[in-house]
C-alpha cells in the first residue's frame, strides 16, 4: 500500500523534484538520482511510524537535498575546500518548495537533456528518464531497442554531461533557434507518453501531457516569434481537450469518429486554435503547424460526417512532403480513404508496409484492418486485427482492437 | 575547466594553397590567438608539422617498434592544438567554432580530465 503511493508519488513528482535537484547541486544528474532515491527508501522505511507528512512532495524535496549532501560529504572527506561548498549548498536549503525547484528548473533540464553533443537517440532516453520519471525498461520498450542499450546510451550520456561539462542552463537567445527541433522532439515525445503511455496500465498519463503543455508555454515565452513552439502547443491543447473522451467505460480507447464531442475540452479548443491562428500568421509553416491544423479541423466538426476530409488529406500531403516518415505516410492513407473510399487507402497502405519501416508497430495492422472491415472484407481485416492485438502494448489499445475483432467475427 | 582544441584538416589542400593565402591564414590564426589571450582563456597551442614526420611508437614484449607516420590513414589529420580554460562545453564550441580551421576542416574538443 505505501509502495504504491510512494511509486505514484515518485511518478508525479519525481521530475520536479529531480530537475530541482540537478540544478541545485551544480547539474550532477548522477547525485541528484541517487539522492531522489534515497528519499524514497527513507520514506518507505519512516512513514509507517510518523505518517505520510501533510506535503509529502516537500518532504522528499528536503530528505533527498539532505541525502544529496551526504552523499557529497562521504566522497570528498579528503578533498580541502569541500566542507565550505557543503555548507554553503546546506544553508540555501531550509526554505524547501513544494515545487521542488525554481520556475525554469525542468525547463534548464530539457535543453541539458536536448543538448547537441549528445547523441539524438540518447537525448530522447534522457528526457523520457528524467522528465517523464520513466524506468530504463520502459524507455528500451519505447524505443523498440533491449534495455542494454537504452541503459548504456543513459550512462553514457549522463557521464558526458558530467565530465564534458555541459552547463545545466537555458541557452542564450541566439543560440534558441538552433536548440528548437531537439527540444520540440522531447516535448513532443513526452506529451506522447501521456497521451497513450508505453508503459502501465492506463492509456493517459495526463500529469505527463500537462507538463509537456506547460514547457510549451515555458518555450513559446523564451521564442514569441517561433511559429513552430506555438505550433506544438496548440497541437497539444487541441488533442489534450479530447481526452476526456478517448476512453470509455471499459477503459478501451474510443476512436476519434467515436468520441462524444460534447465531453471535448472547449476552453482548450478555443486556446489551441486561436494559438494556432497566430503562429499561422507569421507566415513560416512547419510540421507542428500543420499537425495542428489538422487537429483544429477536427476541432471544429460538430459530428464525425462533418469532418472535412478532403483538406485534412492535403494537409498530411504537405506534412508528408515536410517530414517523408511511414507514420505520416499512415496517417495519410486513413486521411485518403475517408475522401476516395478505403480501397483507396489500402493502396497507400500497402506502399507504407513495402517501406518496411513499420515493421512491429501495431498501429500499421490496426489502421489496415479498419480499412478492410469498412470495405467489407471481413475475413481479411480479422487477420489484421489479431496481429495488432499481438503487437499492442497498451490495454487500453488492445481492448479497442478486441471490440472490433468481435466485431467482424460476429458479422461473418 | 580545461577544454584541448584539437584542430583537423587535409594537409593536402595546403600544399596548393598561394603564398598570399598562407599568410592570410596566419593572420587569421594569429587574431584568434590575439583574441583567446584577451579573454585570458588561452593556456596554450601549436601548430604542428606534416603528419609525414610523425613517428608512431608502441612497446610490445619490452621492444620498441617505431613505424613512419600516423597509425592510421584518415582524410583530416591533426594539424594543430590550443589548450583553453572556460567553465563550460558551450563556451569551449562557441571558441572552436571561431578558430580558422573550422571552416574547412573540423575541431575537436576533448576537456582535460584533471589530476
Amino acid at each position: 500500500m505505501l509502495g504504491r503511493i510512494v511509486d505514484e508519488l515518485a511518478r508525479r513528482e519525481g521530475p520536479r523534484i529531480l530537475a530541482g535537484l540537478i540544478g541545485r547541486f551544480g547539474g550532477d544528474f548522477d547525485l541528484a538520482e541517487d539522492a531522489l532515491q534515497d528519499a524514497y527508501e527513507r520514506a518507505l522505511a519512516s512513514w509507517p511510524s510518523t505518517g505520510i507528512p501533510e506535503r509529502p512532495a516537500a518532504w522528499l524535496t528536503t530528505v533527498a537535498q539532505r541525502a544529496a549532501i551526504d552523499r557529497l560529504r562521504r566522497l570528498n572527506r579528503n578533498a580541502d575546500n569541500s566542507d565550505e561548498v557543503l555548507e554553503q549548498i546546506a544553508a540555501e536549503q531550509p526554505e524547501a518548495r513544494d515545487d521542488g525547484g525554481l520556475p525554469d528548473d525542468r525547463l534548464r533540464l530539457l535543453f541539458t537533456c536536448c543538448h547537441p553533443a549528445i547523441a539524438a537517440p540518447a537525448q530522447m532516453a534522457l528526457a523520457l528518464r528524467t522528465l517523464c520519471g520513466l524506468s530504463t525498461r520502459e524507455i528500451s520498450r519505447a524505443f523498440l531497442e533491449s534495455e542494454a542499450t537504452t541503459a548504456q546510451r543513459l550512462v553514457r550520456a549522463k557521464k558526458k554531461i558530467a565530465e564534458a561539462r555541459i552547463p545545466y542552463i537555458v541557452p542564450s537567445r541566439e543560440e534558441l533557434p538552433d536548440r528548437l527541433s531537439a527540444v520540440l522532439t522531447a516535448i513532443y515525445l513526452v506529451f506522447n507518453e501521456g497521451y497513450s503511455a508505453s508503459a502501465g496500465e492506463s492509456l493517459l498519463r495526463p500529469d505527463l501531457s500537462s507538463e509537456a503543455i506547460r514547457l510549451a508555454r515555458l518555450l513559446v515565452s523564451l521564442m514569441p516569434a517561433e511559429p513552430e513552439a506555438l505550433g506544438i502547443l496548440a497541437l497539444m491543447l487541441l488533442h489534450d481537450a479530447r481526452r476526456e473522451a478517448r476512453v470509455g467505460v471499459d477503459g478501451a480507447v474510443v476512436p476519434l469518429e467515436e468520441q462524444d464531442r460534447l465531453r471535448w475540452d472547449r476552453a482548450k479548443i478555443v486556446e489551441g486554435l486561436d494559438i494556432l491562428e497566430r503562429a499561422i500568421a507569421m507566415r513560416r509553416r512547419g510540421p507542428y503547424q500543420l499537425q495542428a491544423a489538422i487537429a483544429a479541423l477536427h476541432s471544429k466538426a460538430s459530428t464525425a460526417a462533418a469532418t472535412d476530409w478532403t483538406q485534412i488529406a492535403a494537409l498530411y500531403g504537405a506534412l508528408h512532403q515536410m517530414v517523408p516518415t511511414a507514420v505520416v505516410e499512415l496517417n495519410a492513407a486513413a486521411a485518403v480513404a475517408m475522401v476516395s473510399g478505403p480501397e483507396a487507402g489500402l493502396v497507400w497502405i500497402e506502399r507504407v508496409e513495402a517501406g518496411g519501416e513499420l515493421g512491429d508497430y501495431h498501429l500499421l495492422p490496426a489502421a489496415r484492418a479498419d480499412l478492410l472491415r469498412r470495405a467489407g472484407r471481413g475475413r481479411e481485416a480479422e487477420e489484421h486485427y489479431r496481429r495488432a492485438i499481438e503487437l499492442a502494448r497498451n490495454p487500453a489499445e488492445r481492448l479497442y482492437l478486441e471490440r472490433r475483432l468481435r466485431e467482424v467475427t460476429e458479422s461473418m | 575547466m580545461e577544454y584541448l582544441i584539437l584542430i583537423y584538416g587535409d594537409e593536402r589542400a595546403y600544399g596548393t594553397i598561394t603564398e598570399a593565402q598562407l599568410k592570410a591564414m596566419y593572420q587569421e590564426y594569429g587574431s584568434y590567438t590575439q583574441d583567446l589571450i584577451k579573454a585570458g582563456v588561452m593556456r596554450g597551442g601549436n601548430e604542428l608539422k606534416p603528419v609525414a614526420t610523425a613517428t608512431t611508437v608502441r612497446l610490445r614484449g619490452g621492444k620498441v617498434l617505431s613505424t613512419d607516420g600516423p597509425f592510421a590513414e584518415t582524410k583530416e589529420q591533426l594539424g594543430g592544438y590550443y589548450l583553453i580554460d572556460v567553465p563550460n562545453l558551450d563556451d569551449a564550441v562557441k571558441w572552436a567554432a571561431k578558430c580558422p580551421g573550422a571552416k574547412t576542416g573540423s575541431i575537436e574538443v576533448r576537456p582535460i580530465n584533471p589530476h
